[in-house]
């Protein structure tokens, strides 16, 4: 089992980062690959451009704490965590820290190194213009 | 109408694996014809020892400390600069069949062009250039890719899936399940990553890349000029070469390699005399690197293992032989023969028993510092048949191939051109390997200077290195690198004078760009 963390610091309200992060329908705004999410109750299922559908568990989506978590339910990992939290450090100044448990380790750096891209796209969103 | 250009790659293929240069196991009859009409050099060194910075140096004309591709797993910036594109400006038709190896494999969210590309059922897609334009990616109009196996997203593995999936359980499996190059043994002797694989020789990766190579020529107007880089994954582990032809080689009967000492004393004592990474491996201590199976003790290696990875290795050199005949019946049947240069060489090389090791990792010996490289310049140019013996670098292949097409060596290049005979190559030529790697805590800096009489190494600060360590071998003395001149005091001004030219390398002028960050294995 292995862990990686990343995490940006972005001056726009957490409540709007919470917006993108929240929304599991979003992902497909800022999670590289992922061209689209279907999502019924606490199962997504996330379509990517390699073409393989992976099925995913949402754990927790709560908008009170800001915090997400999720586990990829695919033949790749015996065992995944994901989760994204935002903190509100000052009215326009907000903290998303995204961190992956995964099994085999490999997998926790191949996926950590999506979610680093994912937490650029997360902070180019935030910072741009409004919905 | 210009000169067309066959760029051909193999993937960690070394230097005597060539009957041209020596070699006695594989036959090799197509190469070695280009090498006898053509240009042999026979001191060619990577800019790395894994793919894909050495593979984003033969693409960008840069060195992986300019590129940023620094290490396996590292993509090349979509928008680093492109020979592919340079040429495509120069109005050819561009295509890159086979291995490309720019951007990670282990990507299962697709995010990678390269990836995604047999999915999406286009030949390419449009993205940033480095010059801000926006045009294909990389400067191909056309990417088909492959690899070594037949798992993942890449049109090859597809397209066997998909049309023979009962072939599919021959192939040897390069993962293991935690994802680690698989340590599995297997053929007759136990070998790591061997296999005798049922698949039928038609269907076998070098076969489909010439395959899909023919096709696009075919493809084209007469009239067009061409550069297509045919790039083999073979013969990269695993040993896996299709049954039918995986016998032509009796591994029984190869001899093994000069540079394999048969004494386990002998082994030990050479790897002693060199920087303290060496024996750590060799031992099972530490991996350094994830090209190397995780759970695979060098020291456990058989002289019989040696031998029939060496065969398997042959069969795959002779099968890649033989398609890259039927690709140039093909460019003569066009009428392309006197107008098309043809370039063969490979990313880097494999040590296949030297020291008892195999694979790869940051040990710049011969093995995997010296490489195939022939020129066989279009025969419309004339060019007289050569033998360069000058250190010559794999960063010269894009001035090279912009050289062909007519053009100059661009600014953003860092090699010249390749030189066509010695007469050429200054008397103080030199040439650089680099390598940083940064695997699960262990990092690893090194780099390495060859020059016409000697091979120079120096290990910087890291976890296995303080930053003193060194290796200096002269090569007419020594030409197998077993004599650690490092330390010896008749030797510390030839030290010295390496270790400025390779301080002069750190501090070349030329923008660099950041580093890419580590995001994959491989």
């Amino acid at each position: 089992m292995a862990s990686v963390r990343f995490e940006r610091r972005i001056d726009v309200p957490a409540d709007r980062v919470w917006a993108l992060v929240g929304d599991p329908t979003r992902i497909t705004e800022w999670f590289p690959g992922v061209l689209e999410a279907r999502v019924e109750g606490d199962r997504r299922t996330v379509r990517l451009a390699t073409g393989v559908e992976m099925p995913e568990r949402i754990l927790v989506a709560d908008g009170r704490t800001r915090h997400f978590a999720y586990r990829l339910e695919s033949d790749l990992v015996r065992f995944h965590l994901g989760t994204i939290d935002v903190f509100e450090l000052g009215p326009c100044d907000t903290l998303v820290v995204y961190a992956t448990t995964a099994e085999p380790d490999t997998m926790a750096l191949v996926i950590g190194g999506a979610t680093d891209e994912a937490l650029d796209a997360i902070a180019r969103l935030g910072e741009g213009p409004g919905d | 109408m210009g000169r067309k250009i066959l760029f051909i790659t193999t993937d960690q293929q070394r230097y005597d694996t060539l009957g041209v240069n020596g070699g006695r196991v594989a036959s090799t009859p197509v190469v070695d014809g280009l090498a006898r009409e053509g240009v042999r050099y026979t001191r060619c060194q990577p800019t790395s020892v894994v793919c894909m910075p050495s593979r984003a140096s033969m693409l960008t004309g840069q060195y992986p400390s300019t590129h940023g591709a620094w290490m396996n797993g590292v993509a090349l910036r979509v928008d680093a600069p492109s020979v592919a594109a340079a040429l495509h400006d120069r109005g050819y038709a561009t295509a890159l069949v086979g291995k490309a190896h720019f951007e990670p494999f282990l990507d299962p969210f697709g995010r990678y062009v390269e990836n995604a590309l047999s999915n999406l059922g286009v030949p390419t897609v449009e993205q940033p250039w480095f010059d801000g334009r926006v045009g294909v990616h990389r400067g191909f109009d056309v990417l088909e890719l492959a690899t070594h196996g037949v798992l993942g997203p890449l049109h090859y593995a597809r397209w066997l899936r998909h049309t023979h999936p009962e072939a599919v359980g021959g192939f040897y499996p390069v993962l293991d399940a935690d994802l680690n190059v698989n340590a599995a043994g297997g053929g007759d002797t136990g070998a790591p990553q061997v296999r005798y694989n049922d698949v039928a020789r038609e269907w076998y990766h070098t076969e489909w890349v010439a395959e899909r190579t023919i096709a696009w020529l075919e493809g084209l107007d007469p009239n067009r000029d061409w550069f297509c880089w045919m790039s083999f994954p073979d013969p990269h582990h695993p040993w896996d070469p299709p049954a039918e032809a995986a016998r032509r080689v009796d591994w029984r009967d190869v001899p093994l390699p000069e540079n394999y000492p048969e004494r386990r004393e002998e082994r030990e004592r050479l790897l002693d005399a060199k920087a303290r990474h060496w024996r750590l491996w060799y031992d099972g201590r530490v991996v350094s690197n994830y090209e190397a199976p995780a759970h695979w003790v060098p020291a456990t290696l058989t002289a019989d293992q040696v031998r029939e990875v060496n065969a398997l290795n042959a069969v795959e050199v002779e099968l890649i032989d033989e398609a890259i005949g039927r690709v140039l019946a093909v460019v003569e049947a066009r009428g392309w023969g006197e107008e098309t240069d043809v370039v063969f060489t490979t990313d880097h090389g494999e040590l296949q028993g030297d020291f008892g090791l195999l694979f790869k990792g940051p040990y710049h010996v011969d093995g995997l510092v010296r490489l195939p490289l022939v020129w066989r310049p279009a025969r419309s140019a004339k060019v007289a048949p050569a033998v360069v013996t000058a250190p010559v670098s794999l960063v010269s292949l894009a001035a090279t191939f912009l050289e062909i097409a007519g053009g100059e060596r661009p600014a953003w290049a860092e090699g010249d051109a390749l030189p066509r005979d010695d007469a050429a190559t200054p008397s103080d030529a030199a040439t650089v390997t680099e390598w940083d790697s940064d695997l699960f805590g262990v990092d690893v800096h090194v780099r390495t200077i060859v020059t016409r009489s000697h091979l120079y190494s120096e290990y910087g600060p890291g976890a296995l290195h303080d930053g003193t360590e060194a290796e200096l071998y002269d090569l007419a003395d020594d030409p197998l690198q077993r004599v650690n001149l490092a330390d010896d005091p008749g030797a510390r001004a030839r030290r010295a004078e390496l270790h400025g030219r390779l301080a002069e390398h750190e501090v070349r002028p030329g923008e660099r760009a950041t580093p890419g960050r580590l995001v994959a294995p491989v």
